[in-house]
């Protein structure tokens, strides 16, 4: 168990700030780049957990604990969007066979 | 540099490698497999930096449940690399510049922010369940009543979805 902070062994929150901005650049470039839908989902998933991180490192660097029950929060909410999202992605399977992202364009009209 | 130190860039280079996988691996069993992997050492992360609540809820919330159901509907959908939609080359290139430009704007707006001082702690507890117990059923317990709520709409919404429309006649 270490009880002593990582920041106070070298570890700058710089370093915390690029890694999630980095994991959140890569959740963009995926939503971007990939048409299965359901990696889209995955991707968004990436976004979340990287904002998480982020709170984590600044919730230990400033040594307050609100911030990890946001963290909570944000699981929680993450959780049923991931349960409608994809009964979603399986009712669009279901009429179209497919679960290209192209596709919700018909809900344009 | 000291060991934390060594271990902390390693633990964020395999972060952002698995990561990178997810993304640019074309079998979609594959790519759940990695956003596992990816879970697991953001887990580590948060150990590291003393979260062990939060890491162990990460773990049993994103790695044991959510991954489960994307690798249910995938299994379920009988998804392959061969009917796996492609996008085009030019969309791919478009992309990677999109998201090339907002990690460069991200990063440089951040690099030189001004933080405060860190409070000066002797032991860093904050993250222990007990603490964070005591937050989340005293000064949180309104958020945490309501969420429950937004399970059981979910819940609801995600039956309502996925049944046939023939059943809900009948």
């Amino acid at each position: 168990m270490i009880l002593a902070s990582i920041f106070e062994s070298g570890v700058s929150i710089q370093f915390y700030i690029v890694l999630s901005t980095i994991l959140f650049a890569i959740g963009v470039l995926g939503v971007l780049i990939r048409k299965n839908a359901i990696i889209v989902l995955m991707c968004v998933e990436i976004m979340l957990n990287a904002v998480n991180l982020l709170m984590v490192a600044f919730s230990t660097y400033f040594g307050n604990g609100d911030a990890q029950v946001f963290v909570f929060f944000i699981m929680v909410v993450a959780a049923a969007e991931a349960t409608i999202g994809l009964s979603i992605l399986v009712l669009l399977y279901r009429n179209n066979r497919s679960v290209d992202i192209g596709l919700f364009n018909k809900l344009k009209g | 540099m000291s060991s934390l130190e060594i271990i902390a860039t390693v633990l964020g280079g395999l972060t952002i490698g698995s990561a990178l996988m997810v993304v640019l691996s074309p079998h979609p069993v594959r790519s759940v497999l990695y956003l596992i992997l990816t879970f697991f050492l953001i887990s580590g992360n948060y150990i590291l930096m003393n979260a062990q609540f939060i890491a162990v809820v990460n773990i049993i919330v994103y790695a044991g449940a959510i991954m489960v159901l994307f690798l249910f509907v995938l299994m379920l959908l009988n998804l392959s690399k061969d009917n796996e939609p492609k996008s085009s080359i030019k969309m791919k290139i478009a992309a990677t510049f999109a998201g090339g430009a907002l990690l460069t704007v991200l990063i440089a707006a951040l690099k030189d922010s001004v933080i405060l001082p860190k409070t000066e702690m002797l032991e860093n507890q904050q993250g222990m369940v007990e603490n964070l117990g005591q937050l989340l059923f005293t000064k949180y317990v309104l958020p945490f009543e309501m969420s429950s709520i937004l399970f059981i709409a979910a819940m609801v919404g995600a039956v309502l979805l996925a049944k046939r429309e023939k059943q809900i006649i009948e």
